[in-house]
């Protein structure tokens, strides 16, 4: 049995703009739409197409959050997953004790593929994958655009600042996805309700024992600095005059 | 007091200005000691190049044929290794970074520090997170060692002009083969790198096509400017991967920042606030864009982007 992974996290909406509360203790999140973080609902995708393809036969959608979080994974078994994990825990945690949740879970179900986002559309972190794949000791394929299995190997296309870089690693692995890996599906309304004869386990996280104590303290949320208002110009002329008047042009 | 290492970003035998941004980072924490460590094959053209950032005490030269390309997995454990020395592990928040740095943190046992856009302590630090909606302080305890990435657009690279010490240090950790380096697509263009450019325009999915996205470019030559893009003419593919601007592509920091047929979207929008002047050419004039721009002119593309590249001479 050849199994995959898949990290779900439950993120604001990209939609929303997020503010700050006017008291600076974090921002304003009641009443605010939550979602499958974007990048999350591309791990997914691969990992089903991998599936369809023969390179699987099973797909666990896993995510830890609150209760609620429940309505992202009956989400992602609508898409597709077979099963879903809801580790639960009603305090935020840290890339690092998401990392050892992972690590848990890999240790009870063996999979060959762990896919995650390559970031949390919130924290904006971009750690857990490649903690995991540390602590995992095992390959990590970060901000992959392509992935080709083989066998025992996969060759995964990166999307790096200098372009794109090709690299081949053993499996298991763990690959985190970037934007272009693949366009996600849209979920069916009697995808939905099949969905919701799936099973969806939830685990207290305290029964896993790992440490899961912030090791950073947040003090302060502000806004950014706004940025001083600008100008319109009406054409080309006026438009050259004001940058020369910057000494840009 | 502080101990601060960094570890060099680098290709093809030259230093990436990244590093020099790191320590200007670090020189914002009081007292500190600050050492570059280059993982290479021959790291000694790099570490030459290292040694002359102001700031630096000593800098550290890994050597080994594992080296050649940056794989995470193989450099992580050196350096781990290297950083049993030191109070505070620093790397750019390139895409070099953000592969090695939480897998060095992890296999140190600690959390991770992403994107330190400012300096308030050894141990405080200001980062961006929901796409730079928000600025949180954070404070790192002090009793751990302290693993950051530094955001890179929000320091000047620290000036030229010291001369550290450059030593061989002798490193050993178990590497792994289960990751191996198969090729590279870099696109060779001559114009300024997206990332250190002083100038960048960038195009939107206005364009329309790859062909036409070629009036970005003719404009970017004119001006001397890097290009951009926005991810919609990443995805419908008028533009490489690599020039994608905002909060999954790259965030930049130029002197100008030209944004044609891009409505503004908040993940873009990310990507540019610290540019120093940002003009926005869009034909809605409601586009969120001018919200921020410095300089709106509001207009078709086609027929502006060929006027002012004349107009520019
Ligand atoms: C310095 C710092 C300050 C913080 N401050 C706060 C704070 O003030 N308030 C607060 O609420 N939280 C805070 N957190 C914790 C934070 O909310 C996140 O839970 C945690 O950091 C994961 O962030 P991320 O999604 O950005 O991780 P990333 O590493 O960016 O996530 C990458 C991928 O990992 C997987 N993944 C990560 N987390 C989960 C999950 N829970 N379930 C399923 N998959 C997951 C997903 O596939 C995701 O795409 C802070 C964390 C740090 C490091
Ligand atoms: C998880 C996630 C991450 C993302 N990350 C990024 C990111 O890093 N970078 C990024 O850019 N986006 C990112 N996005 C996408 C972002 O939300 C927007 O969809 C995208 O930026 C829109 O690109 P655009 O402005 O080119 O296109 P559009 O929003 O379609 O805007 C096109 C603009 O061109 C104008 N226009 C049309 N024709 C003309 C003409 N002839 N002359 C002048 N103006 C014209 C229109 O008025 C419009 O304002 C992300 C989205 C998600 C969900």
């Amino acid at each position: 049995m050849s199994k995959i992974l898949v990290g779900l996290k439950r993120v604001v909406d990209y939609n929303v703009r997020v503010r700050v509360k006017p008291d600076g203790t974090g921002v304003v999140t009641d009443g605010v739409k939550m979602s499958i973080n974007p990048f999350d609902e591309i791990a997914l995708e691969e990992a089903l197409r991998i599936k369809e393809k023969g390179g699987a036969t099973e797909v666990v959608v896993v995510s830890i959050g609150p209760a609620d979080t429940q309505q992202q994974l009956r989400t992602g078994l609508a898409m597709g997953a077979d099963r879903a994990i809801l580790v639960q825990t009603d305090t935020a945690i840290e890339p690092l004790a998401a990392a050892k949740v992972f690590l848990k879970l890999i240790e009870k179900e063996n999979p060959q593929i762990v896919l995650l986002g390559k970031q949390g559309i919130d924290d904006d972190n971009n750690q857990t994958g490649q903690m995991l794949a540390a602590l995992w000791d095992r390959p990590q394929a970060t901000f992959a655009s392509k992935v080709e299995l083989d066998g025992g190997k996969a060759k995964v296309t990166r999307e790096v600042d200098a372009g794109l870089e090709t690299i081949e690693v053993d499996l298991p692995a763990v690959f985190t996805t970037d934007l272009r890996l693949n366009e996600p599906r849209y979920v069916k309304l009697p995808d939905i309700m099949k969905a919701k004869k799936k099973p969806l386990d939830t685990v207290a996280i305290a029964s896993l024992g790992v440490d899961t104590a912030p090791q950073f303290k947040t003090t302060k949320y502000e806004p950014p600095a706004a940025r001083s208002k600008g100008i319109m110009v009406k054409d080309v002329a006026e438009l050259v005059a004001a940058l020369k008047q910057k000494g840009l042009v | 007091m502080a101990k601060i290492l960094i570890v060099a970003e680098h290709a093809g035998g030259k230093l990436n200005p990244s590093t020099a941004k790191c320590v200007a980072c670090a020189s914002k924490i009081d007292g500190a000691q600050i050492d570059i460590a280059v993982f290479a094959t021959d790291g000694a053209a790099v570490a030459a190049e290292a040694a002359k950032i102001q700031g630096v005490k000593t800098v550290l030269t890994v050597n080994n044929a594992a080296n050649a390309e940056p794989l995470a997995a193989v450099l992580a454990p050196q350096v781990a290794a290297v950083a049993a020395n030191y109070t505070h592990v620093f790397g750019p928040s390139t895409t070099f970074g953000k592969d090695l740095m939480p897998r060095v943190a992890a296999l140190l046992g600690v959390g991770q520090l992403s994107d330190i856009a400012a300096v308030e302590g050894a141990y405080k630090f200001r980062r961006p997170v929901y796409a730079g909606n928000a600025i949180i302080s954070v404070e790192a305890p002090q009793d751990k060692k302290l693993v950051a990435t530094v955001r890179t657009a929000s320091f000047q690279a620290a000036p030229q002009g010291g001369s550290a010490g450059v030593e061989a240090a002798n490193v050993s950790a178990s590497l792994p083969s289960h990751t191996r380096f198969v090729s590279r697509s870099a696109a060779a263009t001559g114009r300024p790198d997206l990332q250190t450019a002083s100038r960048v325009v960038s195009g939107g999915r206005a364009l329309g096509s790859a062909d036409n996205f070629k009036i970005i470019f003719g404009l970017a030559d004119k001006m001397g400017a890097g290009v951009g893009a926005s991810r919609a003419a990443v995805d419908a593919g008028y533009a490489a991967n690599d020039l994608q601007v905002g909060q999954t592509g790259k965030i930049i920091a130029p002197e100008l920042y030209v944004a044609i047929g891009i409505s503004g979207a908040i993940q873009h929008l990310t990507g540019i606030k610290d540019a120093r002047t940002i003009v926005a050419i869009n034909k809605d004039a409601e586009a969120p864009i001018f919200e921020v721009a410095d300089i709106g002119l509001v207009g078709d593309l086609f027929t502006i982007v060929p006027e002012l590249e004349k107009a520019l001479g």
